[in-house]
């Protein structure tokens, strides 16, 4: 799952360069993706489920992907819902015919956020400079997503496989949460 | 640093990733126009506020973004029990001696 999701969802974006380009870890700037909030109980949750092609998480901090969707868990009556960049129309249009005659919020939210992947041996160590949580594989297992803080910057971390992270900030922010981590990774090139 | 575990999202994160939000169980009132000034300021302004076992508000701003409740004692800043909103209050004195009796354990 997690692999075909970078080549789908996450898709880094030709036209950019690399952020960072080491041995041991790589930044990304990945291609504009489709990302709704969605918020709403139990029977909004379950509406939403058909609308979107696939019932949403209901376990904490987790994610489900099928074909190329996602429906990330970001709270208990919360979810950030992707899709491919050109399916915003359908995608949204299909949630609220599903949604209609249940109370809820439905927002498109595909250009608040910027994402990059950090990928690599060294991914963790990188990330690790802002993010005060524990990253070792059996605290924070592939699959896992989660809101946190970067430094001072509010991010969205998703471990998309072993050694390779979504990292979402607002557009704003971007720049604060990789200038930092290129500026770590130059100890990386020292060593 | 200080780990908190939050009910919602079922494990410990860094104390940074939460806000306190003072006191908990403060029902606001069902009627606000029937309170006289005395009232609805107690309502708005007066809180316990005391030292040690106290029952608080927390939200996990930075992570599900949910409130839940929380005693913790404020002077060695342990949290003795945390739980969902709308959940009930805990028995503060039950809660108090057990811990004083585990922390009277740990030192022998
Ligand atoms: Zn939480």
């Amino acid at each position: 799952m997690a692999e075909d999701m970078v080549t789908t969802l996450y898709a880094p974006d030709a036209g950019e360069e690399p952020l960072l380009s080491l041995p041991d870890v790589s930044m990304l700037k990945t291609a504009p993706v489709t990302r709704l909030s969605f918020r709403g109980r139990e029977e909004a949750r379950k509406a939403a489920g058909k609308g979107f092609g696939f019932a949403l998480p209901t376990k904490a901090l987790n994610a489900k992907t099928k074909d190329d969707k996602a429906a990330l868990w970001l709270g208990p009556d919360e979810w950030l819902l992707l899709a491919q960049d050109d399916a915003l129309e359908t995608t949204l249009s299909s949630l609220e015919k599903a949604l209609s005659e249940t109370p809820h919020a439905l927002v498109d939210v595909s250009h608040r956020q910027d994402a990059i992947l950090v990928t690599g041996s060294k991914a963790t160590w990188l990330l690790n400079v802002g993010i005060a949580i524990d990253l070792h594989i059996d605290a924070f297992a592939v699959g896992t997503v989660t809101r946190t803080l970067f430094n001072k910057a509010p991010i969205m971390l998703w471990r998309v496989s072993e050694d390779s992270f979504v990292v979402e900030a607002w557009g704003s922010f971007m720049d604060y949460v990789s200038g930092i981590m290129i500026e770590a990774a130059e100890e990386l090139k020292a060593a | 640093m200080l780990l908190i575990h939050c009910p919602y999202c079922e494990t410990e994160r860094p104390e940074l990733e939460f806000v306190c939000r003072g006191e908990a169980h403060i029902a606001r009132p069902q009627d606000p126009s029937s309170q006289t000034d005395e009232q609805w300021a107690e309502y708005l302004y007066l809180r316990e506020n005391h030292k040690g076992i106290y029952a608080e508000r927390w939200r996990h701003i930075h992570g599900c973004g949910r409130f839940f409740n929380a005693v913790r004692d404020t002077v060695s800043d342990k949290f003795l029990s945390i739980y969902k909103t709308g959940e009930p209050k805990p028995d503060l004195d039950a809660l108090a001696a057990r811990f004083a009796k585990s922390s009277a354990e740990a030192k022998k």
